[in-house]
């Protein structure tokens, strides 16, 4: 705004409702109840804030509570099954009696194995993706590749898993081939949370140990691998946890509807050897709820529950520890 | 006596000395270099990966997708009888059209809602409550997805009978919803992400212009962020068409070309998962369903590069 102030003033005033003639020098007749007080533009405005707000808050309520409720009933329907015994017995007659120690320990061997196998290779090729590799066409491919192998659909890895290792490398259906199925599926996971924990690392530490006259890999194995060890130690278990749950790539590469495990004794902790069959307790929770008849329902929502508890509680570990390492990061 | 043992020890002094440089030597010039190479070969392992799933599902449907087997019929045919005792047909137009349905209904659903929620927790709430919806959202992703499908027939199921009178619960709109549950939490965290990506000078500008938070994000950082948004959107609909088992349990398994929200379905992947157990290896139905795999891949490749280039956009239009 420029030009003389009586002219300033008359612009002031024509904004004004009704005649006013002022003359120079001369107060505008304004009570500070009239400036204060918020024009209806400006409260329609505030309005329209608190509708887009609540909106936005009812579609985030919408999808998280719903959800939280429909979980809370399944632990309330499992609540008369839940008992230590349900998780250390096998199941018997035909699956309509008896506890889940088979499928369960079936899980751990399928998940333990898979981790055996893909997390050395997933977190060395976290560290070329972060350490070695340069911004060029090759690497671009390589992370385009990560990023499609994890959308591969899971049943297409279990596709994958029948020909590569169950008839191609002559597994047969077995827990190894499943485990390497797993493990394949898995790896995008695994590398993807290698890279961010390498990549949270400062450049300064490096640099500062290249100075010392260090070579790539030792910097890597002195300075960058201990600094981000936890990082990488969350990716792996949050794969855990997917892996847990998975059911389709297992389906047709090892997993089996029943096959008998001792339940007590040193034995029934190792049952289940590379060349097995073995039960899953994600296939045994499709198996009861869609194969087989007259299961009681609380067996049906006790699997259910311990499945999910398992992988939630695996998960909520996870979390935990990236909490605690946050908050206690000294850079 | 004492001048032997003095030699003793000077000898196993250089002894260790020799051997300590060996072992430096070792190091340098053995574990380093097999290291190094340990870690390129597992770097190029995604791509080995990516083609050797390719080559492995291709491998087993070869014979059937070379020789054999009517691709026209295969796309545009509805009728889906590989046990067919006179004449087995391979149509899985049927099959087709119950993803895309339940892919489309799920997306419906999900996307203004995931979006919505995006919204919220980035921009509209603060401090505890945001870190809590985050590892919520987090936990939702966590869920098996066996465990959705059952949740789809036990609890959805019921649900829907009650309340719309369908002779079956188990259909179109109990799959699309649990997909939509499903596919919310990557549109929730990549959308978030995407937003958070919005530089906050934006946000200062427009809310110095006067506007209000809800103008700001439909006309800053919407427009600001589109592409992630975009990507956010495609990445939910690569993983609602993958799913298996949720839409296995929760769809109704009937082959048909869906006619109403409460008509029963089969999508490719459930299709896949229900029969291949029942197959004969390599027998044409094997092999086929194989075929199928095929197709399931390429469309989730064709998805997942157009929200790759699409994230890919925003990056050189950030740098030029």
């Amino acid at each position: 705004m420029s030009g003389p102030p009586e002219q300033r003033t008359a612009a002031a005033c024509s904004l004004l409702p009704g005649e006013l003639d002022l003359q120079e020098g001369q107060a505008v007749p304004l009570a500070p109840r009239d400036i204060f007080t918020a024009s209806s533009l400006e409260r329609w405005k505030k309005v329209k804030e608190t509708i887009a707000k609540l909106v936005f808050m009812a579609m985030t309520m919408a999808l998280v509570l719903p959800v939280l409720c429909v979980f809370g009933y399944l632990v309330v329907k499992a609540w008369p099954v839940l008992s230590v015994s349900f998780l250390l017995e096998n199941p018997r007659e035909k699956m309509t009696a008896g506890g889940i120690w088979a499928p369960l320990v079936g899980t751990f061997s399928l998940v333990f194995l898979s981790l055996v196998v893909c997390a050395p290779v997933g977190i060395l090729a976290g560290i070329y993706l972060n350490e070695y590799a340069r911004d060029n066409w090759m690497t671009r491919i390589i992370n385009l590749a990560v990023m499609n192998l994890a959308g591969v659909p899971s049943i297409v890895h279990a596709l994958f898993g029948v020909g590569a290792f169950v008839l191609f490398a002559g597994m047969g259906r077995s827990l190894l081939a499943a485990s390497c199925t797993l493990a394949v599926m898995s790896l995008p996971v695994i590398i993807t949370a290698t890279r961010e924990a390498l990549n949270a690392v400062p450049r300064a530490f490096r640099e500062a140990c290249w100075n010392m006259g260090a070579t790539r890999w030792q910097t890597i194995r002195t300075i960058v691998l201990p600094n981000s060890i936890s990082g990488m130690l969350t990716g792996v278990i949050f794969e855990v946890a997917r892996a847990a749950g998975e059911t389709a790539p297992i389906l047709f590469t090892g997993a089996v509807f029943f096959t008998p495990v001792p339940d007590h004794g040193w034995s029934s902790f190792f049952p289940y050897r590379l060349g097995d069959r073995c039960m899953a307790l994600s296939m045994h929770l499709f198996t009861l709820a869609t194969q087989v008849r007259d299961v009681p329902e609380e067996t049906l929502y006790g699997t259910a529950v311990v499945l999910f508890g398992l992988v939630l509680a695996v998960n909520s570990l996870s979390i935990g520890l990236r909490a605690y390492l946050r908050s206690r990061k000294k850079w | 006596m004492l001048e032997r043992l003095i030699r003793l020890w000077q000898l196993r002094a250089a002894v260790l000395r020799w051997l300590r440089r060996g072992w430096h030597l070792f190091v340098d010039r053995v574990v380093e270099p097999v290291m190094e190479c340990a870690i390129r070969i597992c770097g190029w392992s995604a791509i080995l990966f990516i083609f050797a799933i390719l080559f492995f599902v291709l491998w087993i449907a070869a014979p059937m997708l070379f020789g054999g087997l009517d691709l026209v019929e295969f796309f545009t045919s509805e009728n889906w009888r590989p046990t067919s005792a006179v004449r087995p047909q391979f149509g899985i137009l049927a099959l087709l059209l119950g993803t895309l349905s339940v892919t489309a209904l799920a997306m419906l659903l999900a996307v203004p809602l995931g979006l919505g929620a995006a919204v919220y927790v980035s921009e509209f709430s603060s401090g505890k409550l945001k870190e809590t919806l985050k590892v919520l959202i987090e936990l939702l992703a966590a869920i098996p997805s066996v465990v959705w499908g059952f949740v789809g027939m036990m609890v959805m199921g019921p649900i829907i009978i009650h309340f719309t009178g369908a002779p079956v619960g188990v259909n179109l709109l109990n799959g699309g919803v649990i997909l939509a549950l499903m596919s919310v939490p990557i549109i929730v965290s990549v959308g978030e992400d995407a937003l958070k990506a919005v530089p906050d000078s934006y946000r200062e500008a427009a809310l110095s212009l006067g506007a209000g938070r809800w103008e700001m994000v439909y006309r800053v950082l919407f427009p600001a962020a589109k592409n992630g948004l975009l990507a956010a959107v495609l990445l939910g609909v690569g993983r609602a068409i993958g799913e298996t088992m949720a839409v296995l349990m929760a769809t109704g398994h009937a082959i048909q070309i869906p006619h109403s929200l409460l008509d029963p379905i089969r999508t490719l992947t459930a299709t896949i998962a229900a029969e291949l157990g029942e197959t004969v290896e390599g027998d044409a139905h094997y092999r086929v369903l194989f075929v199928i795999g095929l197709v399931l891949f390429a469309v989730t490749f064709v998805v997942n590069l157009a929200a790759d280039l699409v994230v890919k956009g925003i990056r050189s239009e950030r740098t030029s």
